[in-house]
């Protein structure tokens, strides 16, 4: 059973963790709207990290979800112990954005963050927040 | 209206002659792509016709005076003058009342100034005594004059973007009690709602800098609750901080204090004006906050159905001036909203090309010539046990505001943000599975509630409570013949 804090990024992290039916089901309704399916992978979730790791480069002609979650299976199998979301981004003219993102994939224990209050004049405070796991170099978060 | 017919009266013979004979009435014109085109609901006075009203309206939101002056031969007066074009009989109307469409050239505006617009649009026009009432119901804006406008300060994408959060509704609540908590129990009111699920929190309109709740120290308590909220979520979150204030020097104070602090977003009410809302715009382009606004006191003129401005047209006027966020009605909450109608101005806020639609209320084609859209905000009476026709109704591009739905829970505040997120999300899923989600919401909330029990709670409570009256202002439908741009 995992531990800590659930990080809640992404569209359905508030309802019980998707079976690998359900992530299919999402994954094929973006390509029925015509949208590229792409898996990211980090070590690092503060909520405005913009880069996690690209695991390929995002499918553009998927017909079948079926693609979708066999990279999705590769990723979990490389990166068992880090988070991992699936984008299904559109391409459109005017939109050019994700359109659905998820997480799939979680450590088996989420540390949460640590939140640094600098204090300045007029009780006035200025907030940084870092994951705990981030104290540690790549390769040694989410050790366990 | 002024001045008798006569043929024979010679067009720049002093006196007073009807609007009409003057130019403001040609109902051979022909509207150029780079005009801006008005549709007015007119009300004559009884015995004034159609077109003379019409060409009144045309003339005094243009060049007119009351009396013929010998100056426009100094100008290109064909140019200037407004030309009403057609007039349309709305059916079954008591008083009689008519669709006026005029036509404007852009030259007549100032660029990029909704002030000056509306000074013509919507001046002196409005109280001239020939007319009983008198409606703006939608304008076309040609590409000419959008191209002038700075546009929303970041727009529905750049907003998803910056807050990290896509393919689903946000939600946010307005802090209740609106007026009367101390700045620290209401930031506690923040926390709790935004930890609990939802993405953002919002000041009420008449939150200002009040002696029991000034706004610097609002705005510190706010922002603790914010920061402590994505600490304990790994989410990005936010308080609308309202900057509204008595002169521009106290906003702009107010928005460079929420930015310091890490705001993402700030707000503004209507009521400041047209003029202080795009000077804010440009600040919130220039600093990288969203802005919010909130419609106070629209209603006044924008919900009889005889006479003001349609609320499409302010919807109009507010993404040309820019704001990112704009209250635009919940169809099943509880103001006011007819849902077709809604589901207009939804559209002209967020769409790139808006088709006329005559079910919709929506006159014109309308090319907003790639402008970024307007996040619509609905809020007032919607509760977790609506999401089914909340989706269907108002799409995903939406913020979904539950104020009494998340701060009446009876769990508690968390508990109410936990039960609108978990409803969110369940429906979302389920219709991208595929479901008939209109038709099964009920179920699938249930179904969602077995896993959730503040869910569980809210259905209970509130799964009943619906605001059903009607409208009082609907489209005319099918009624008016195919609108024209």
């Amino acid at each position: 059973m995992p531990t800590g804090l659930k990080i809640t990024q992404g569209t359905f992290s508030y309802l019980p963790d998707l079976s690998e039916d359900e992530i299919r089901a999402q994954i094929q309704y973006g390509i029925d709207n015509g949208w590229a399916v792409a898996i990211e992978y980090t070590d690092d979730p503060h909520p405005r990290n913009s880069y996690w790791d690209m695991w390929g480069m995002p499918m553009f002609d998927l017909e079948d979800a079926a693609g979708g979650m066999h990279e999705v299976t590769r990723c979990r199998e490389a990166f068992p112990n880090q988070y991992i979301k699936v984008s299904l981004y559109n391409p459109k003219l005017t939109k050019q954005t994700i359109a659905l993102q998820f997480i799939v994939n979680r450590p088996n224990h989420e540390p949460g963050f640590r939140l640094v209050r600098q204090e300045g004049a007029d009780r006035t405070i200025r907030y940084t927040m870092e994951p705990y796991a981030a104290s540690q170099p790549h390769g040694d978060r989410y050790a366990d | 209206m002024a001045g008798t017919s006569d043929p024979a009266r010679p067009r720049w013979m002093a006196g007073v002659m009807p609007y009409k004979e003057m130019g403001y009435w040609k109902p051979d014109y022909v509207p150029e792509d780079s005009d801006i085109i008005a549709a007015f609901r007119i009300t004559p006075q009884d015995g004034v016709e159609p077109e003379e009203a019409a060409a009144a309206v045309a003339g005094e939101s243009s060049t007119a005076t009351w009396t013929v002056v010998w100056t426009d031969r100094l100008t290109a007066h064909d140019n200037y003058q407004a030309k009403a074009y057609k007039v349309i009989p709305v059916p079954n109307s008591s008083p009689p009342s008519w669709i006026a469409y005029i036509a404007y050239k852009h030259d007549l505006f100032e660029e990029g100034s909704i002030a000056n617009l509306t000074s013509s649009i919507i001046g002196n026009v409005f109280g001239f005594k020939a007319l009983k009432a008198l409606r703006l119901e939608d304008m076309h804006i040609p590409r000419e004059y959008i191209k002038t406008f700075q546009g929303p300060p970041h727009g529905i994408i750049t907003e998803r973007e910056m807050v990290n959060k896509y393919g689903r509704p946000l939600l946010g609540a307005t802090t209740k009690p609106k007026l009367g908590l101390s700045p620290r129990n209401y930031g506690r009111v923040v926390y709790e709602a935004l930890r609990g699920g939802l993405d953002f929190v919002k000041d009420d309109e008449n939150i200002n800098s009040q002696n029991f709740n000034r706004w610097r120290d609002r705005y510190l308590y706010c922002m603790e609750a914010v920061h402590r909220a994505e600490e304990v979520t790994g989410e990005t979150k936010g308080h609308y901080l309202n900057v509204t204030a008595a002169t521009m020097e106290d906003m702009y104070e107010r928005a460079e204090f929420a930015k310091e602090l890490g705001s993402v977003i700030i707000m503004i009410d209507l009521t400041i004006g047209f003029t202080a809302m795009t000077s804010m715009s440009h600040w919130a382009r220039a600093n990288g906050l969203i802005l919010h606004l909130h419609r106070a006191g629209y209603a006044t003129y924008a919900r009889q159905k005889n006479h003001g401005v349609n609320f499409r047209v302010l919807s109009k006027w507010c993404r040309l001036l820019g704001v990112d966020h704009i209250h635009s009605g919940t169809v099943v909450g509880k103001l006011e909203g007819d849902p077709n109608a809604i589901q207009g101005y939804y559209n002209t806020l967020r769409e790139d090309k808006v088709p006329a639609n005559a079910v919709q209320g929506i006159y014109f084609d309308q090319d907003w010539a790639h402008m970024p859209g307007v996040m619509p905000v609905a809020s007032g009476g919607i509760h977790a046990g609506q999401m089914h026709q909340l989706l269907h109704y108002l799409g995903e591009d939406v913020v979904l505001q539950f104020g009494g739905g998340t701060i009446g829970h009876p769990m508690g505040v968390a508990a109410g943000a936990t039960a609108n997120r978990v409803a969110v999300e369940a429906m979302i899923q389920a219709r991208n599975e595929g479901r008939d989600y209109y038709k099964e919401g009920p179920d699938i909330l249930k179904k969602a509630a077995k896993t959730c029990s503040p869910l569980a709670s809210a259905l209970e409570v509130w799964g009943d409570i619906t605001f059903d009256f009607e409208s009082t202002d609907v489209p005319d439908v099918l009624e008016l013949p195919t609108p024209v741009s």
